[in-house]
Order: C-alpha cells, then sequence, then structure tokens
C-alpha cells in the first residue's frame, strides 16, 4: 500500500508538471507537423517510393511519425530525472521511508502516460495524413503506444543512471534517438534498403512498434512482421528495459 | 512495515510525549566514515537528549554533513554504530527515515510545483493519513508564517521562504529529530533570525529534537549543546556557556606599532601568553599587528597593560569570550575567513544552477 501510493505520488507530480506546462504540450506537436506537412508533401509528390503498399507516403509515415512521438516524449520524460537531481528533488525522495525502486518504477510509469497521451494528441493530425481514424482504432492504439513507450521510459531511466548532467543529453539525442527513430522505417521502406540496415533495424525496438502502428493503422498493410511478434518484441523489451532501469536506478542510489 | 513508525503523538499530544531530557534520542559511537581512504568522520561519538537543540560546528570539510547523512541513512558508516529514536541507523533504515525530518543545504523542492503539493507529495511519501493531510499542511505553514501563500508555485519563493517551506515539509510527518544543515547559509540577517525563530517555537511547543550544523559562531550560541568538530573529530562538547567559560576570562586585543616585541614585553611583565594574531584582525588594523591575549578579568590588567609597555600601541579593546575565541584556543585556528569563502561558494553554485535552468 505505501510502496504503491509512493509510486501513485511521484507519477501524480510527473503529470502535474506535464499539463501544466503548456507551451512543452504543444511544442512538442512542432516537428511531427513539419514533417508530415513539409517533408511527407514534398517528398511524397516528388519520388515515388516503392514499398509503401498501396498507401501514399503521408499516410505511410503517420504511424512513423507517432512512433517518434512517443519515442521522444517518453525517453524525454524519464530523464527528467536528471533534472531532479539537478534541482534537488531526487533528494527528497531518496531520503524518504520508501524503497527506491518505487521511485524509478514510478518514473517509468510517468514517462509512459506521458509518451502516450502525446500520441494520442499526435493522432488529431491523422485526418491532415490522410489516416481515417476511429474509437476501436484508438483504444486498438492505445495499449501499443503503451507498450511502445515503456520500453522507451525504461531506456530513459535507465540513462538517467548514467547522465549526471543534463548537458549530456545532446549526446544521447545525436547518438541514440536519432539513430533510432532512422533505422526503424518510420520514414521510409527497409523492403529495398541496404543489408547492414536491414540488419540494425532487427534490433531496434522501435522498428516493431512502427511496424505494428502502421498495421493496426493502414487497413490490408503488408507489414514486415506479424502483429502478434511486435507485440511480443516490444512487450518482452518493455520488461527487460523496466527490470533493468529499475535495478540499476536502486543500485546507484 | 505498514504504517508501523508514523510518530502520532508529536504535535499537540503533549501528554504521550517523553519529558525534556528524559533519555537520549540520538546515541552515537565511534562513528567513522572514509572516503578513498581520506577519513571524513573520526570515530566520534556523542548523545543527543530528547528536546534539545543541538549544533554542530566546525569549519567547512570538517566532517559535519558526513555525520548527518550517516545519521539520516543516506551514507553508511565505515565504522561505528548509531541508534535514532530507538533504531538502529544501519539494519532500521526506514524507522529512521520515518523519525526524521531533514532540510539540507541546497533546496530540494520542486518549484513547478505550489507550496501545498509540495506538502502533499511529502505526506504521501512519508504516509500521513489522507484525512490529516490537509489539515497539518495549514499548521506547518502557519508555523512557518506562509499561510498565505500556500497555492503559489515555489519558484515564485525568495530564498528565505524556500528555507522556510522546507522547514515546514520536515515538519509533516511529525518527526522526532529535525535535522537542519547550514539552515542559514545564504539567507539576509532577517530571514536568519526569523529561522531561528522557528526552531526556538518548535523546542517550546513541541516534543521535537532539532540537530543542526553551522559554521556560524554568533548563531551556534543558540543551541542547548554545540559539538565543535574539527577534521572529523569532536574536539569539545558542552553548552555555549560553559565552552566560553572554559577560556577562562576575557580577551584583549592590541594593536602595536610592533606586534612581536609587545608581545615579548607582556610575556616578560605580566607572564601571560599572548599570540601574535595571522589572518584576519579587526577591520581598522592590519591583522599582522595584532595580539590576542587571554586573561582572568579584563578590567582590572587593561590599565596596567596600558601604563606600563613601552611599546607604542595603536589600539586595544577587551571583550567577552565568544565561541569564535574558543574555536581558536582549540584548534589554533579561526573559522572566519573560511566561512567568507565557503558563502562565495555557495553563491556561485546557486548562480550557476539558475543560470543552467531549461
Amino acid at each position: 500500500m505505501r510502496r504503491f501510493r509512493a509510486i501513485y505520488i511521484i507519477w501524480l507530480r510527473d503529470l502535474k508538471r506535464h499539463f501544466r506546462d503548456k507551451a512543452r504540450i504543444f511544442g512538442s506537436l512542432g516537428s511531427p507537423i513539419i514533417f508530415i506537412f513539409i517533408l511527407g508533401q514534398g517528398l511524397g509528390s516528388s519520388f515515388a517510393l516503392g514499398g509503401l503498399g498501396g498507401f501514399d507516403y503521408k499516410q505511410f509515415m503517420f504511424p512513423g511519425i507517432l512512433g517518434m512521438t512517443v519515442l521522444f516524449a517518453g525517453i524525454f520524460a524519464s530523464v527528467s530525472i536528471v533534472w531532479d537531481r539537478e534541482f534537488g528533488f531526487l533528494k527528497e525522495m531518496l531520503v524518504a521511508p520508501v524503497p527506491t525502486w518505487t521511485i524509478a518504477l514510478g518514473k517509468v510509469i510517468s514517462g509512459a502516460t506521458i509518451a502516450a497521451f502525446q500520441g494520442v494528441l499526435m493522432l488529431l493530425l491523422a485526418p491532415f495524413a490522410g489516416v481515417h481514424i476511429s474509437p476501436i482504432l484508438i483504444a486498438e492504439l492505445l495499449p501499443m503506444m503503451f507498450l511502445v513507450a515503456f520500453s522507451m521510459t525504461g531506456m530513459g531511466v535507465l540513462l538517467a543512471t548514467r547522465l549526471k548532467t543534463m548537458q549530456g543529453f545532446q549526446m544521447v539525442m545525436n547518438f541514440f534517438m536519432m539513430p533510432m527513430f532512422f533505422i526503424s522505417g518510420a520514414m521510409f521502406p527497409l523492403k529495398n534498403a541496404p543489408a547492414w540496415l536491414d540488419s540494425l533495424s532487427h534490433i531496434d525496438p522501435l522498428t516493431y512498434g512502427v511496424d505494428a502502428m502502421r498495421t493496426i493503422m493502414l487497413p490490408h498493410f503488408q507489414s514486415r512482421f506479424p502483429l502478434g511478434m511486435d507485440i511480443l518484441v516490444v512487450s518482452l523489451l518493455s520488461a527487460a528495459m523496466i527490470t533493468a532501469s529499475v535495478t540499476a536506478f536502486s543500485r546507484q542510489a | 512495515m505498514e504504517d508501523d513508525v508514523t510518530a502520532e503523538n508529536l504535535f499537540g499530544q503533549p501528554g504521550k510525549a517523553a519529558p525534556a531530557g528524559a533519555g537520549a534520542i540520538i546515541e552515537v559511537e565511534r562513528l567513522t566514515r572514509d572516503f578513498n581512504g581520506l577519513r571524513a568522520v573520526d570515530e566520534v561519538s556523542f548523545t543527543v537528549g530528547r528536546k534539545e537543540i543541538f549544533g554542530f560546528l566546525g569549519p567547512n570539510g570538517a566532517g559535519k554533513t558526513t555525520t548527518i547523512s550517516m545519521l539520516c541513512t543516506l551514507l553508511k558508516p565505515t565504522a561505528g554504530r548509531g541508534v535514532l529514536n530507538g533504531y538502529d541507523i544501519i539494519t532500521q533504515q526506514d524507522a529512521v527515515r520515518q523519525s526524521i525530518g531533514i532540510v539540507f543545504q541546497d533546496p530540494t523542492l520542486d518549484d513547478q510545483l505550489t507550496a501545498r503539493e509540495n506538502l502533499e507529495f511529502h505526506a504521501m511519501l512519508y504516509n500521513v493519513p489522507r484525512n490529516e493531510r490537509d489539515e497539518r499542511a495549514s499548521r506547518v505553514l502557519e508555523m512557518v508564517g506562509l499561510s498565505e501563500r500556500g497555492r503559489d508555485k515555489v519558484e515564485t519563493f525568495s530564498g528565505g521562504m524556500k528555507r522556510r517551506l522546507e522547514i515546514a515539509r520536515g515538519l509533516m510527518h511529525y518527526p522526532h529529530v529535525l535535522f537542519l544543515d547550514e539552515p542559514t547559509i545564504g539567507l539576509d540577517p532577517q530571514t536568519r533570525s526569523s529561522i531561528w525563530e522557528i526552531v526556538h517555537e518548535l523546542k517550546q511547543q513541541y516534543d521535537i529534537t532539532v540537530f543542526l550544523t553551522t559554521h556560524y559562531m554568533d548563531e551556534a550560541e543558540n543551541c542547548d549543546r554545540i559539538a565543535i568538530i574539527d577534521h572529523g573529530k569532536i574536539v569539545a562538547l558542552d553548552t555555549p556557556g560553559n565552552l566560553k567559560h572554559s577560556i577562562g576570562g576575557d580577551i584583549i586585543t592590541l594593536h602595536a606599532v610592533d606586534a612581536v616585541a609587545a608581545r615579548d614585553e607582556i610575556k616578560e611583565i605580566f607572564g601571560f601568553d599572548a599570540s601574535v594574531i595571522e589572518g584576519a584582525g579587526e577591520a581598522n588594523a592590519p591583522a599582522e599587528k595584532s595580539i590576542r591575549l587571554e586573561v582572568p578579568s579584563g578590567r582590572t590588567v587593561l590599565p596596567q597593560l596600558v601604563r606600563q609597555l613601552s611599546t607604542e600601541i595603536i589600539s586595544v579593546s577587551v571583550r567577552e569570550p565568544t565561541l569564535d575565541d574558543v574555536f581558536l584556543s582549540l584548534t589554533g585556528r579561526q573559522i572566519r575567513e573560511e566561512s567568507a569563502d565557503k558563502m562565495k561558494d555557495v553563491m556561485r553554485r546557486r548562480m550557476r544552477a539558475r543560470g543552467m535552468r531549461r
């Protein structure tokens, strides 16, 4: 009960902070909008891309952009542990009579909630990308977004145990998040990609998340992997990431 | 472990509270902590009584914060043992944590939340029953004079208000011991005295022990007892009054054209051991020309001194001993100049932290 309460209040605090920061909520929609309207429009009308499975480019990229949103929001939300450390608030949590793992777990869950929420917000843009959404679709997508978000926030907390200051975050961004995003096939089909890129994409967790979202959102889409496999891989990965991050965080703190 | 260690008998129920001075709330035996082979705290032993205001006084790096961290279960001791409120600081961490409130040197508030939200967060982590949270929050806010600001975001608070809010938060779960690590550092004199008023009120009205560290000599006088700590060891432990009496009499500070000659002459004529003060002296005279001596009675010695010395005297002053003098006579050093450096350091750190915001 006490542990549950600790996790709950850590989750609640992060959500309050997030929803108070209107600039962040809507600001994070900025780059997806640019991707869809400029990149999607531009690339879609200039090139005939193979492997889109009969969909136009904007439709194809939209699930990928959704994956990107979840990736960025998730990692950014959970890396906020580093902010908490820098501004002292982490200490308030660390001296409390609750086990350290509750803090890490609270952060993972709050990060995932925020990331999934940002994903849902993104769905408002679906009509502009020519993707039809319905309540049933959202209900199918939401668990998937949560699953992907959990693997991302687990990773974020794990990173936060290594990062001592927020200045190091730029490195994470450039050498970790961006490659993960591009390799996942979010922006282009990997059908005709060179072998090295294709094999890298197999170890990129986002690949499976994006593939699953595409399968769900685009009717009769020829997906890379079966949906069941996507879900299994992302679930296993999330479980592994959460375990690793909670363990690492408890050990360090 | 559920709900078992919440202290319910503190505020407003004096009947259940232990009488002042009855038994020790903190007992420490040969507590030691090494950092990479360096001994930060060296076999420190002491006890703190219930309802006491206990001060740790010493320069920067003397081991004050390290000792507090061990008592708060944030650091594992290298050796030795400690018991707080009947719980072992090594094996009963959660019970110890539930028994204490802590205010750290650097702020640990979430400034995007309101004051009340910060208190609420704390209350939930410390298992305060839901139906009491609001009432307790109002109560502690009133105590630190922040009743009107409960719904405001902490980012709008001044440094002194934040410190007061941290004290309020530390009291939310009705701890037995409140740790204050340098509670007045970086605050203006007015705010400093308001913090002390809160501490005294706590002592008078509630069954709570206050354990604080400071390097301000004048503030240490507010404590019931002081442990003077230097290089990880306790060099003296007593009431401020007794510590000052241990000096024996008054302090004469004398500025002479030739301090060394004056010192020798005093030794020859009066038999007092005077010392030439190195480093900081009075503001209006060069330090290297000052000498300092402890005499049984300043009023009787001073006239003779002035009459009989052949070395030219620039100025002379008599005063009762302060804790500064106690520290000086125990360690051979003054604490003041280190304090000034520390202040600058803290300011610099705060500035940097602020500059880095988002």
